[in-house]
């Protein structure tokens, strides 16, 4: 999986979302699950259980290479965080996966039961298949009866228990007097048996029971397809929901204690370590510090925080210790309040309609009426009940939606297995049919075109004795933008001043002694600067005048060539952030984006998508923090980075696995060939029907006909699919 | 065409055993891990006795 989440974001605010996951009782044996996004071959699956194994406390440990995780079982007084330095000295990288968010992937019941009912009917359907072979090829009279009674005793049984989901869904479509693609599906099945079991009883010539089990086979492995692709997605995307697991530090009597996020009530002593993110609303009690509110308003500077502050769920702690009084947990924090937005939004999503169900609409309805027109038709013209029933099923097996029914899955599975080597999560199975249409990309602009690190831009005017004071000043601090100035300082060649009496004041800045003068590096009211718009660290040596460190946040990787292939493609790119005009702006002439919006508030976000929209554009919306989820649930279709809040990748379609960008216009390109595939299969469907039908409605229509031209469209159909890689 | 009474139940059975032997992996989870079961048959590590 994707190595670029934060491990320091120790509590997740969208998982207070889950609460049932934490407040779970923990078992006897603890069960620890490990994400090992650097394991690849049998070397490293011997490495990972040899070195878990001789951890003591631990019973078993096993590696699953294909998702790249480890599974420990575990006496109950160990924690993952003994095991991961374990890892991490033999060379692996491993984060701590929440079990209870992964549970819903062990019981993967559904998945198996679409299996098992694909493998009976794969074995059911070669043995007929033998059978009817052997008919094909000549059997006559009491040997052909006897074989057609043994395909009978094979058919009936595995039909009953394979074609159940298609029975299922066409009874519930049918319940609310509608039709689906399961209708036609199930009748053509049923009236196959029955038109089988009538003619070999009156020893017939024609029985269609190797056509009614392969048509439930090729239809169920479409099925299984599409079920998979979803499942992996599905899979993935709970593993970085797993990532965060939701903990939380409580004081109480004085003494800290680990605890769930659900188990926090209001009033609690919360401690928050600088690099955590904030687990409830509350009020500051102690400590001094800086939050990064960006997530949730897409801000960048940092706020000044004291005791009095006023806290959210989900904003990062930066400098200092904070011990906060909840005010509210759960569902009554105002990061939830924010999921009401979203639930409103959404309901506009509901409205798409897939090309498969536009397909099913036409096709179900011809169907029927060409199957009752040939019955009705053969028994004026034979009076001949049999017989018309006969050509009938017939007619209805032939233009049974096999190739219907592998056209959409087959290029869907394709296309998101080329997708996911790209780094994408498609979570939305109509995701990519809604992708091929978009035609305005709004992006937001902190966190998702920006990296949320932050970049020296003022080093060549800054003098270098001022440099070497800052640097020694800076590297005595943890604070985002000290490891900044550090690292370009460093970069530049600079060494550090000989500073001494380094002490690090939270929410206001470093301070230290050189040659008897104080110096002081950080905000800039605390070094008597005045205030600035912009990004600004503060140097203040002795009384001198205050020397600015101006940043701008740095641009994600692929940021500039996913907006310009966009842009190439024909797409309006528009930025909507929620920072100051002058930081929107500069990024907006950076990557040559025409329209943008500052100051948004999440609501005008929204709004902002919901007017295009109704002028008739299809949006895509990227964006990742708590303020974008209204927009990317209003959007026709929506792509989040994985490091973005929870909340924002459950409201996105497609999930970006990577940091970088580049792959987001590739996947509209993507979109649009297998929409075009989609297309070109459903035409290779209709084609085949065209030939077909005339034979089946004029009677010449013959079970080996029927086997063939169902092989042969279907196989077509699904090679038409593979091109797209 | 006596040997078809032999032959069908042989072949009918046959089909049985791979149907029953399928669903038996299928109930043991040895489809979780394609993966890493490709690359554990190239280790040698309990190649001279089974794990424990």
């Amino acid at each position: 999986m994707s190595g670029q989440i934060t491990p320091t974001a120790a509590a997740c605010p969208g998982c207070i979302a889950a609460p049932a996951d934490a407040a779970r009782p923990v078992p006897q044996d603890a069960q620890i699950a490990l994400s090992l996004p650097g394991i690849h071959c049998s070397a490293c699956i011997a490495n990972v259980e040899q070195a878990l194994s001789a951890v003591p406390g631990v019973q078993d440990a096993r590696v699953n290479l294909t998702l790249k995780r480890a599974l420990v079982k575990a006496a109950p007084d160990l924690r993952a965080a003994d095991l991961i330095p374990v890892l991490e000295q033999i060379g692996y990288e491993a984060h701590e996966l929440d079990p209870g968010a992964l549970s819903a992937t062990q019981a993967d019941k559904a998945g198996r039961d679409l299996l098992m009912r694909l493998a009976v009917a794969g074995f059911a359907s070669m043995n007929v298949m033998l059978l009817s072979v052997s008919v094909w090829s000549g059997a006559t009279d009491a040997t052909r009866d006897m074989f057609h009674w043994i395909s009978a005793a094979i058919t009936l049984p595995a039909i009953a228990f394979s074609a159940q989901p298609f029975f299922e869904n066409a009874w519930s479509a049918l319940r609310v007097r509608r039709l689906n693609m399961d209708v036609p599906i199930v009748l053509a099945i049923v009236l196959a048996l029955v038109t089988s079991l009538w003619e070999t009883a009156l020893s017939g010539k024609h029985a269609y029971f190797d056509a009614a089990l392969t048509l439930t086979f090729f239809l169920l492995a479409g099925r299984y397809l599409d079920y998979r692709t979803r499942a992996a997605a599905r899979s993935a995307a709970e593993e970085l929901t797993a990532l965060e697991v939701p903990r939380a530090i409580r004081l109480r009597n004085g003494a800290e204690e680990e605890v769930g996020v659900a188990a926090l009530n209001v009033g609690d002593l919360i401690l928050v370590r600088p690099g955590a993110r904030m687990p409830v609303d509350g009020q500051i009690v102690s400590g001094r510090s800086e939050l990064d509110r960006s997530l949730l308003t897409g801000e960048t500077l940092p706020v000044f925080a004291q005791p009095g502050t006023q806290v959210s769920a989900g904003e990062v702690n930066l400098t200092g210790p904070l011990t906060i009084r909840a005010t509210a947990v759960g569902e009554d924090t105002s990061l939830h309040r924010m999921a009401d937005l979203v639930a409103i939004a959404e309901s506009g999503r509901s409205r798409y309609t897939s090309l498969a169900d536009k397909a099913a609409k036409l096709y179900a309805p011809g169907v029927h009426i060409l199957s009752a027109l040939s019955f009705v038709g053969w028994y004026i013209y034979s009076g001949d009940i049999r017989t018309a029933l006969n050509i009938a099923a017939a007619v209805l097996i032939i233009t049974c939606p096999c190739a219907l029914g592998l056209a959409v899955p087959a290029v869907t599975t394709a296309a998101s297995g080329r997708l996911f080597r790209k780094g994408m999560l498609i979570k939305h199975a109509t995701a990519l049919e809604r992708l091929a249409q978009v035609d305005t990309v709004v992006f937001d602009k902190t966190g998702t075109l920006t990296a949320g690190t932050p970049d020296l831009v003022n080093l060549p005017e800054i003098a270098r004795e001022d440099l070497a004071i800052a640097l020694a000043l800076a590297e005595a601090s943890t604070h985002p933008l000290s490891v900044a100035l550090a690292r370009a300082a460093r970069d530049a060649g600079i060494t550090p001043a000989d500073v001494s009496d380094l002490s690090e004041i939270p929410g206001f800045g470093t301070e230290g002694r050189l040659a008897g003068q104080r110096v002081r590096l950080g905000r800039a009211e605390w070094v008597g600067a005045p205030d600035s718009a912009e990004t600004t660290a503060w140097l203040a040596v002795g009384d001198c005048a205050p020397v600015a460190f101006r940043f701008v946040d740095s641009l994600r990787p692929g940021a500039a060539e996913a907006v310009r292939a966009l842009r190439d493609s024909g797409k309006d790119v528009i930025l909507i952030s929620g920072d100051t005009a002058t930081a929107v702006q500069a990024l907006a002439d950076k990557l040559g984006i025409e329209t943008w919006i500052a100051r948004a508030l999440p609501q005008d976000k929204a709004a902002h998508v919901q007017t295009l929209t109704d002028q008739g554009h299809r949006v895509l919306m990227v964006g990742d923090g708590l303020n974008d989820t209204a927009a990317l649930a209003a959007a026709h279709v929506s792509i989040s980075p994985a490091s973005a809040l929870d909340a924002a990748r459950v409201a996105s379609d497609i999930v970006l696995l990577g940091t970088d960008l580049s792959p987001i216009a590739d996947a509209c390109r993507t979109a649009e060939k297998a929409t075009k595939r989609i297309r070109e299969n459903f035409r290779i469907a209709t084609i085949y029907n065209v030939i077909a039908v005339p034979l089946a409605v004029a009677g010449l229509a013959t079970p080996l006909i029927a086997a063939l031209a169902m092989s042969t469209s279907s196989i077509t159909v699904s090679l038409n699919a593979l091109r797209l890689r | 065409m006596e040997v078809l009474v032999y032959l069908i139940p042989i072949s009918l059975f046959l089909g049985g055993v791979g149907l029953v032997a399928f669903i038996y992996t299928v109930r043991t989870n040895q489809y979780d891990d394609p993966e890493g079961d490709a690359s554990r048959i190239l280790s040698n590590q309990w190649d001279d006795h089974p794990k424990p």
